[in-house]
């Protein structure tokens, strides 16, 4: 496939991002110009607009911006570390982990406990995943994928069980959760900063990531800590994974096919990628949630279905050319 | 005036795979512009001498000393600058192209947070133009033959260039004309550039012809020496268990079985 200089794709999609937060400003059950948008962020207007653009729109953009971001970086650090392009940051049961945790705040009815419930969750299954596939001090990519995938079918057991049990008026609540919504979108900043902090963290990492790709004894012997820059990744990409679900719940197909996509037009040079992915994930999930809330408005879809609508289609279109 | 310690040298070294001894009190001295072959059946142990060699993995005991510096006490950073190692297989499960590849070998040699200055762009060029690969520099790896990726994977070794360079069968899957290249290109870097060769091989003939020492690893223990007193009809004959003889051509003597 053609590529393009990396630096090009990187202004595009940075231009991108930008109309696609200016799009998540200005649509909505009122439309409100660009002009009216700028005035509301930068002139300090207060009238009801402007409140709805800085108080509404903006904080969950935010946090739809964030939170596809951080799964775009997660994807793109988990295929590496697998060292298999169709992993994604759910892949080692992590999500699963988050949905039970989310689940049963939900069930108990402590809906301020959702966040928290999920984070927890997801670390507790990273834990698990990696403490199991410790195999003489080492994680193998076979053995922490196989342990991931088991894991995650026990998550997804529990789930289906509180699920069955749940009242009627929760489920819709569960359901919302389990596809990925932003409707109560919170702590957007937050996930911002984790989004920054993640990603200088891994740029400083970059390449030996790139290197790590091509297998550890060509990694280890061109002078990468193979077993520190390993941890660091991984830790990381739980790291990011488990503050996004947090605040959109298991949002599927960002952190597959973004990653996927954008290795496409410039290849795997991590130092390019990562920030590329970020932006493009970022964009991708901000439009798609602000689709979701305007296309059948006043009624709200959940963002996950319309990244798997498209999602789907498109990585079946990618994997088919990328069989040459 | 302290004489200069050998590029690379082990000392009471034994190796070890889970549930067996490979061998046990190696010592030798890889000194500049050696050329070693290891040679051995499969299992024997080559690939475990290399990457303990290499500092890549641990010995079960004895030490490996890298210009006069135990190997435990350099940082892989200052270590990747000085010794490079050709794994037997390399993955390329994700798009790159030779160019990219080939400039990974400079990753040792690039401070944190830098890109690569003219000099690498450079120095990988002229890696894979020594491998033939220069006008495929642009192609992606995954559009390459077997043959060619391992030509890029060695380009990358090139580009680090190291003094001492460790390789694992870097002549697989070469065709008899890359093959030979590559030993051609491997034997002037020992003469006239001082760098220091071992490398694992199956093909005795052309081990024989470029060779200056070699290891013969059994299975339970290594033989160390010039390659003109090792690789004979007669040990390898019986290393191999495999009768073997010489015929005699001016350029060289050739090994067929018997």
């Amino acid at each position: 496939m053609q590529r393009f200089p990396p630096w090009l794709v990187i202004a595009t999609l940075a231009l991108l991002a930008l109309a696609a937060l200016a799009f998540a400003l200005a649509a909505g059950s009122v439309d409100i110009g660009i002009a009216a948008v700028a005035r509301a962020l930068f002139a300090e207007a207060d009238d009801a607009s402007a409140a709805v653009v800085r108080e509404l729109r903006l904080p969950r953009a935010l946090a739809a911006f964030a939170a596809g971001g951080l799964l775009a970086v997660a994807g793109t650090m988990m295929q590496v570390l697998l060292r298999n392009p169709l992993a994604d940051p759910y892949v080692l049961g992590l999500s699963g982990g988050a949905a039970s945790g989310a689940l049963a705040a939900l069930f108990a009815g402590a809906v301020a406990w959702v966040p928290p419930a999920a984070f927890a969750g997801a670390l507790v299954s990273t834990f698990l995943v990696f403490g199991l596939a410790r195999g003489r001090g080492a994680w193998a990519p076979t053995r922490l994928l196989l342990t991931g995938v088991v894991v995650a079918t026990g998550w997804g057991a529990l789930i289906m069980l509180l699920l069955t049990l749940a009242p009627e008026v929760q489920v819709r609540g569960m359901l919302f959760w389990l596809i990925g919504d932003l409707s109560g979108a919170t702590h957007g900043g937050a996930a911002l900063l984790t989004l920054a902090g993640v990603l200088i963290v891994a740029m400083y990492l970059a390449r030996d990531a790139t290197l790590l790709a091509r297998g550890d004894l060509t990694a280890a012997s061109l002078g990468v800590s193979v077993r520190g820059a390993t941890l660091a990744l991984h830790a990381l990409a739980a790291l990011a994974t488990a503050i996004a679900v947090t605040v959109a719940g298991s949002v599927g197909f960002v952190g597959l096919v973004v990653p996927h996509s954008v290795r496409l037009l410039i290849g795997n040079d991590q130092r390019w990628l990562l920030p590329a992915a970020a932006l493009a994930g970022g964009a991708l999930l901000t439009f798609a949630d602000t689709i979701a809330r305007t296309l059948i408005a006043p009624s709200q879809l959940p963002v996950g279905v319309l990244t798997a609508l498209v999602g789907v289609p498109l990585f079946l279109w990618l994997l088919r050319r990328s069989d040459r | 005036m302290k004489p200069t310690p050998p590029k690379l040298a082990c000392r009471d070294l034994a190796l070890s795979v889970p549930g067996r001894t490979l061998c046990r009190d190696v010592a030798f001295d890889v000194n500049a512009g050696d050329f070693w072959v290891v040679v051995g059946r499969n299992g024997a142990g080559k690939t475990t001498l290399l990457q303990v060699l290499a500092g890549l993995r641990a010995a079960a005991a004895g030490t490996v000393i890298l210009a006069g510096q135990t190997m435990a006490d350099w940082t892989p950073r200052r270590r990747a600058q000085r010794l490079g190692f050709l794994p037997q297989n390399t993955f390329d499960a994700f798009p790159a192209t030779a160019l990219e590849i080939a400039l990974g070998g400079r990753h040792p040699h690039i401070p944190r947070w830098h890109g690569e200055s003219t000099d690498d762009m450079r120095l990988a060029g002229e890696a894979l133009a020594a491998v033939g690969m220069k006008e495929a520099a642009q192609r992606d790896v995954q559009t390459l033959s077997g043959g060619e990726r391992r030509r890029v994977a060695l380009a990358m070794l090139l580009a680090q260039d190291p003094e001492v360079l460790l390789l694992d069968e870097p002549t697989n899957h070469l065709d008899i004309a890359h093959e030979v290249h590559t030993l051609e290109m491997l034997a002037r870097l020992t003469r006239e550039r001082g760098r220091a060769v071992v490398m694992a091989m199956h093909d005795l003939t052309l081990a024989a012809r470029y060779a200056t020492h070699a290891a013969l690893m059994s299975g339970d223990r290594v033989e160390t020496g010039t390659a003109a007193a090792l690789l004979t009809a007669e040990t390898l004959s019986a290393l191999f268990g495999q009768s073997l003889v010489t015929v005699a051509h001016p350029r060289g003597a050739a090994f067929l079985p018997a």
